[in-house]
């Protein structure tokens, strides 16, 4: 327990441990402080002339696009969560897991693959008027790039975090309670509105508010279809108008929804703690299904699985199998190797820094610390084009005034030295995924006891002594988690590697967003696939140790 | 001869409530102190001021006459030379056992890293044990892993948190035996912590009794056990009952089952009232007794049979008395006092 009264003789590393940790904090919230600073500043004419046309389309098609996901992600989440934690039908071994794997396909790659499928030329409706003689203008059939559009394909692709969570929640909850319902007159309906769905809400709520999270922070899917939301709104501002101000003043307006998404979430989180009545956990009691209602428990779990992932998997290999003699040459490999090369060093760096921070929160122990956590945990509900705008500002000035001061001063003009740089861009994905890996190496952490830390201390070890020969030892797996993750999250990262990356410097994302925005979805397919494939992985890592977890067995 | 740990006036809080008062206690090389007391008493408070985990908010504490802990300063327990043995052991479970002994020698050149490793397992009688793992072993065979891993580095000296509580009852007496000869034989000065006065008895030379933050008595385990300091002490350690007397005259007490002979505090004013502590060794089943009672209770300990008696006067005693005197409840059983500690309280 370091008071900060006490003299402690410690090395020069741990007195400049807590000021260290509060500086990073404050560093990675320079593009958040930055947008919100936006919301008091005075505005110009462009912010005017948004406000008479397109803001209030903005504000509408957001929340139409959030009421929508709410609803998708509620019902597909909620009810595939229930049928494979408590009933009993054929395949749901397969489908407990299964079901995640929408996870590793970014909602820009599954819209416009929807897009190449179902779209007027596509095979789909090309079949439809062969078979019928029907030609354009005869029939109808559903538009998919719409704002109905987008909200099927970002509750395809987010429903696995209510899932998620709405699944850990019914486990959780102990089978006493049910059994009391159902001893109280409920029958299986009945206990599930009354009893078990209540109980499990705050889950539900936290799983919801974090798919809403990604679908403000979305800009592929919207881009494509041509919806005017927030994110693609700051874009037109930022690069149609060139008005950074109006740009960052539309981040600011979507910076209150994400706070909002926030606190809701973290507010449900903690309910959730509250809600074991009692710690008894027997075998849970299965709803065991036959014939046509295993049947149909059978297809609710299969159709989220299969236009969430195995439709899109499928139509990408298929393009796939037809462009990549063409498209993976040596400016594919570079793609690769960008990509990589970008995705390693920020998960290498997020990592690091999640040591830096969550060990020193262990050691510490001091509220400065617990509070810089909290608030740097705030990026990962930050959509991109917000932190990349965040970015691009405070940078742009620093640039500015240096060059000035050079030239005054010396008469050299250092010209733009961090802004365009990958500089810029991993400061961007650290303030966003920063708070991932926080998460995980803390995870890992908590699974050490105090008293290792204290028996290597009184066998005269300092403590970052400790962590290199007790503690990462110990976290291996957890410290491998959260580079993957990061990597991962990089490597599907669109918006602020749009916005901020060098010029002519590529990354898969990028690369697959540019090939389907030009129409070449097919070619664009091997990008997308590779992205999809590598994504798996961590989904993997989630469903097995999903399917391991079960409170009190 | 100076002493190796010197604690004086320690005072530790937390946030503004007080866990430990005016702790003062010292303890000479090679000795084996224990700190004795019920759970929440702060004891093992004293022991993590001790290993500089908690900073004191007054008083100071010295390890070999250097001071360590003192309001506002605190050194960092890697600098202490202090080895502990935890209550969970806290071995590290991804290194060998040698490895684990070893942990706190990386100061030392690799011989001597390995002769004292070898050195060690062979005194707690583990010498092919090095290259197995933690998870490998009993409980007994990790505590004394722990032990050696915390004397290992030659400590000035050894903290001791509850070691033997994870382990079966029926080997903690014989534990805490082996442990003192081990501690003995590399001359360590230790401090254990512990509720368990058999454990106590068995590992230290002087007992610390605390509670409520407060040292209530320091002495031998005889001492405690017969010239308790006050009502908690002699409530804490063994049995037995307070009952009123009344003061003869500097040498005697007078009770309802006769008087006792042995040292009145000065100043007891013939016939003024007080409480003496009776132990149920100090009452003795006579048959030929004309004080009698009747059991009101009994419990059978295998040698002897622990009786609850009461007394005419309602006043309750215990008796211990050989188990061949089995008397049924309610029967009228004689007895007689053998006091050999006169213990008196002024009346409460």
């Amino acid at each position: 327990m370091i008071n900060s009264k006490i003299r402690f003789s410690a090395s020069l590393f741990e007195r400049l441990w807590q000021p260290g940790i509060l500086l990073t904090a404050f560093v990675f919230s320079i593009p958040v402080l930055t947008i919100a600073s936006f919301l008091f500043l005075p505005t110009g004419d462009i912010w005017q002339h948004l406000v008479d046309t397109v803001l209030a389309d903005y504000l509408l098609n957001s929340v139409l696009l959030m009421i929508g996901v709410a609803l998708g992600t509620f019902s597909m989440g909620v009810t595939c969560a229930w049928l494979t934690s408590l009933c009993e039908f054929p395949g749901k071994k397969l489908f407990i897991w299964t079901l995640l794997l929408p996870l590793a396909m970014p909602a820009y790659i599954i819209a416009y693959t929807y897009t190449g499928m179902f779209d007027f030329a596509g095979p789909v409706q090309t079949q439809i008027r062969d078979w019928t003689g029907w030609g354009y203008g005869d029939y109808y059939f559903p538009e998919v790039r719409s704002l109905g559009g987008a909200i099927v394909m970002l509750s395809l692709v987010l429903y696995p975090y209510v899932y998620l969570l709405a699944r850990a929640a019914f486990l959780e909850q102990s089978v006493c309670v049910i059994e009391v319902s159902r001893t109280l007159g409920c029958n299986v309906w009945t206990s599930f509105y009354r009893v078990a769905l209540p109980l499990a809400r705050p889950a539900i709520v936290a799983g919801m508010s974090l798919a809403l999270m990604e679908t403000l922070a979305d800009y592929g899917t919207v881009s494509y279809f041509g919806i005017g939301v927030f994110t693609t709104g700051i874009f037109r501002t930022w690069f149609g108008l060139g008005d950074s101000g109006a740009a960052a003043k539309l981040a600011a307006i979507l910076l209150l929804f994400v706070f909002t998404l926030v606190v809701v979430e973290r507010w449900s989180r903690q309910r959730a703690q509250y809600h074991h009545t009692t710690n008894r956990y027997s075998k849970l009691p299965v709803y065991r299904l036959t014939g046509a209602r295993a049947l149909i428990a059978c297809i609710a779990c299969l159709m989220p699985l299969l236009f969430g992932f195995l439709l899109p998997a499928f139509q990408l290999s298929l393009w796939a199998i037809d462009t990549y003699a063409v498209m993976i040459d040596s400016s594919f490999y570079k793609l690769v190797l960008h990509t990589v090369l970008l995705g390693l060093s920020t998960a290498v760096l997020a990592v690091m820094l999640a040591l830096f921070m969550a060990y020193g929160k262990r050691v510490l122990a001091s509220k400065l610390v617990f509070a810089s956590i909290r608030v740097v945990a705030i990026g990962y509900a930050v959509p991109g084009t917000i932190i990349a705008v965040g970015v691009i500002i405070p940078l742009t000035w620093f640039d500015n005034t240096l060059d000035s001061y050079m030239r005054e001063q010396f008469d050299i003009s250092t010209g733009l030295l961090l802004s365009g740089t990958l500089f810029a861009v991993m400061f961007a994905y650290l303030v966003r995924f920063l708070a991932v890996s926080i998460q995980s190496v803390e995870s890992g952490l908590v699974k050490i006891k105090p008293s290792m830390d204290e028996a290597a201390r009184s066998l005269g070890r300092k403590p970052t002594d400790i962590l290199f020969n007790v503690h990462l030892p110990l976290m291996k797996g957890s410290v491998l988690t959260a580079l993957l993750i990061v990597f991962v999250d990089v490597m599907k990262e669109l918006p602020a590697t749009l916005i901020l990356r060098p010029f002519n410097f590529n990354t898969l994302a990028v690369r697959a967003f540019e090939l389907a925005s030009d129409e070449r979805l097919a070619d664009s397919s091997s990008a997308a696939l590779m992205i999809v494939v590598v994504g798996l992985l961590p989904v993997i890592l989630l469903s097995k140790s999903i399917a391991s977890s079960r409170a009190g067995s | 001869m100076t002493s190796q740990l010197d604690v004086e006036d320690l005072e530790v809080r937390y946030d503004d409530y007080v866990v430990l008062k005016a702790i003062s206690f010292s303890l000479k090389p090679g000795k084996i102190g224990c700190i004795l007391g019920p759970s929440g008493c702060g004891k093992t408070t004293v022991l993590r001021a001790i290993a500089g985990f908690e900073p004191a908010y007054g008083g100071r504490i010295l390890i070999d006459r250097v001071e360590v802990s003192s309001r506002d300063y605190c050194v960092a327990t890697e600098k202490r030379n202090i080895g502990m043995v935890f209550q969970d052991f806290a071995l590290f479970p991804h290194l060998s056992v040698a490895d684990n002994v070893r942990f706190g020698l990386k100061s030392w050149s690799s011989r001597e890293q390995k002769e004292r490793v070898q050195e060690l397992l062979a005194m707690i009688g583990m010498p092919a044990y090095g290259q197995a793992f933690p998870h490998q072993l009993s409980g007994g065979q990790q505590q004394r892993v722990a032990l050696a891993r915390a004397m290992a580095p030659r400590p000035g000296i050894l903290l001791m948190d509850e070691p033997f509580s994870s382990m079966d009852i029926d080997l903690r007496e014989q534990l805490a035996r082996e442990v003192r000869n081990i501690l003995k034989q590399e001359n360590v000065t230790a401090i254990l912590v512990t509720h368990d006065q058999n454990e106590a008895f068995a590992l230290a030379d002087e007992i610390c009794v605390m509670n409520e933050g407060r040292i209530q008595q320091q002495d031998s385990g005889y001492n405690l056990y017969h010239r308790p300091a006050n009502r908690f002490v002699a409530d804490f350690i063994g049995q037995g009952v307070i009952i009123p007397a009344t003061v003869e005259n500097e040498h005697s007490v007078r009770t309802e089952l006769g008087s006792i002979e042995g040292e009145v505090p000065p100043g007891s004013a013939k016939g003024s009232l007080v409480d003496v502590l009776i132990r149920p060794d100090d009452v003795v089943h006579d048959d030929s007794s004309s004080d009698t009672a009747i059991v009101v209770e009994k419990s059978f300990r295998g040698a002897d049979f622990l009786y609850f008696l009461r007394m005419d006067s309602g006043i309750e005693v215990l008796c211990l008395a050989p188990s061949h005197h089995d008397h049924k409840i309610n029967e009228r059983i004689g007895i007689r006092l053998n006091v050999d500690h006169l213990v008196i309280f002024e009346r409460s």
